[in-house]
């Protein structure tokens, strides 16, 4: 049987179903657990649940926790051998709304795969500021206009908070790169602990792109080093994703709506500045320059 | 003892009675010729309706490259497009529907 089947509400182009088939791919069976978001929404409505392996929803803030009960439950049982036990949560449910448990759930040590499915805001209910909102960017609780450019706030850094709880295996992923994305997810089974795995996922909507742009655009992300493609073992960083020609983050923001107003605001400019200054310090910190 | 009934449970791909082949406005079309069944529109499909399969036997001496060919199940296809941007042979073409065709009235 597949994990994950056709006939799910997402929209023509979203980057969700891309990222989750494949993390299934490496990984099925296994138990899924998901936070509120899209995700949830595309897929579990009553009578129309895509899923094909056991899938079980709680609360926008407890995916980690419901995740960690699941895992000492069925050690308890001796039933370890069924699989390993996947969260799939978005980037509000990691990084804002469920950070405390998902922190308990580093710090407990449980052998939980956690993916953060990060599509730069609150898109389920209409494009909202989250913490892993980038800088500049639109969105319908920082509007652009006289008062702001867009978020001013930098993007949380989830790979270093990550990391301070000295989690075995951290990386990112982007949708882009989907042979990619089976391997991490295969590879972080290999370690005993808490793993996690952040994939960039581009949102048709949200970003105000064409359904088709989906993967270019996420391939932009990468290619310009704003989203940096990471694997840290240990705490070592084993292997970046190397950039041969790195392009002007000017090209990735002119094609999406939600930066649009950066070409003629006042301070538009000074974010662009600061945004090519990210990405400058991104390819400096992790050697993404071939 | 808490019993489930079987009405508050869901079972597993239900989803796949949903058809949501009609929601775009087009929808790919392979040519067989050019593919090089590589599988790379399978593995980016966001809706799961792209499959590799074997290359009909009459046709496999015609095209010596690839053994297996892609193939489209146009029920779930939401006709995003990303399988014609990511196919690297160009074998993929987005086509309006024909309902889509001709001038509004």
């Amino acid at each position: 049987m597949k994990a994950f089947g056709s006939g799910h509400g997402a929209c023509p182009g979203c980057g969700l179903p891309i990222a989750v088939k494949n993390v299934l791919e490496s990984v099925a069976p296994c138990f899924v657990v998901n936070s509120t978001g899209c995700l949830e929404i595309i897929s579990s409505q009553y009578g129309k649940s895509a899923w094909g392996v056991p899938y079980i929803h709680s609360l926008f803030e407890n995916a980690a926790a419901v995740a960690a009960g699941i895992e000492v439950a069925l050690k308890a049982l001796g039933r370890t051998d069924e699989g390993p036990i996947v969260v799939f949560a978005g980037d509000g449910a990691t990084a804002d709304i469920g950070i405390g448990m998902l922190s308990g759930m580093f710090d407990r040590r449980h052998n939980v795969l956690y993916v953060c499915l990060d599509n730069e805001a609150y898109q389920n209910t209409g494009n909202q500021q989250s913490g892993l909102t980038p800088t500049g960017c639109y969105t319908t609780t920082t509007p652009s206009g006289k008062m702001l450019p867009g978020k001013l706030g930098p993007k949380k850094d989830m790979v270093a908070i990550a990391l301070a709880h000295k989690v075995p295996y951290v990386a990112t992923a982007s949708v882009a790169f989907p042979r990619d994305i089976r391997r991490k997810a295969k590879r972080a089974l290999d370690f005993d602990g808490p793993k996690y795995l952040q994939i960039h996922s581009p949102c048709v909507t949200g970003w105000g792109i064409e359904g088709r742009q989906a993967i270019p655009i996420a391939r932009l992300a990468v290619e310009t080093g704003l989203y940096p493609i990471l694997e840290y073992e240990y705490g070592k960083l084993v292997r970046v994703r190397k950039i041969k020609q790195r392009k002007p983050v000017e090209e990735y923001l002119k094609l999406q709506k939600r930066y649009r107003h950066l070409l003629k605001h006042p301070r538009g400019y000074e974010i662009m500045e600061e945004l090519q200054r990210i990405a400058d310090e991104n390819a400096m910190k992790f050697g993404l320059d071939v | 003892m808490i019993r489930i009934t079987l009405g508050a449970v869901s079972k597993p791909l239900e989803s796949l009675k949903i058809k949501t082949g009609d929601w775009g406005a087009e929808y790919p079309v392979i040519d067989e010729e050019k593919c090089i069944g590589c599988g790379e529109c399978e593995i980016f499909c966001p809706d799961l309706c792209i499959e590799l399969v074997e290359r009909p036997e009459s046709k496999k001496e015609e095209s010596k490259k690839a053994k297996k060919v892609a193939k489209i199940n146009y029920n779930y296809c939401k006709g995003c497009g990303i399988c014609e941007v990511v196919c690297p042979a160009e074998a993929i073409k987005m086509e309006l529907k024909e309902i889509y065709k001709g001038e509004l009235k």
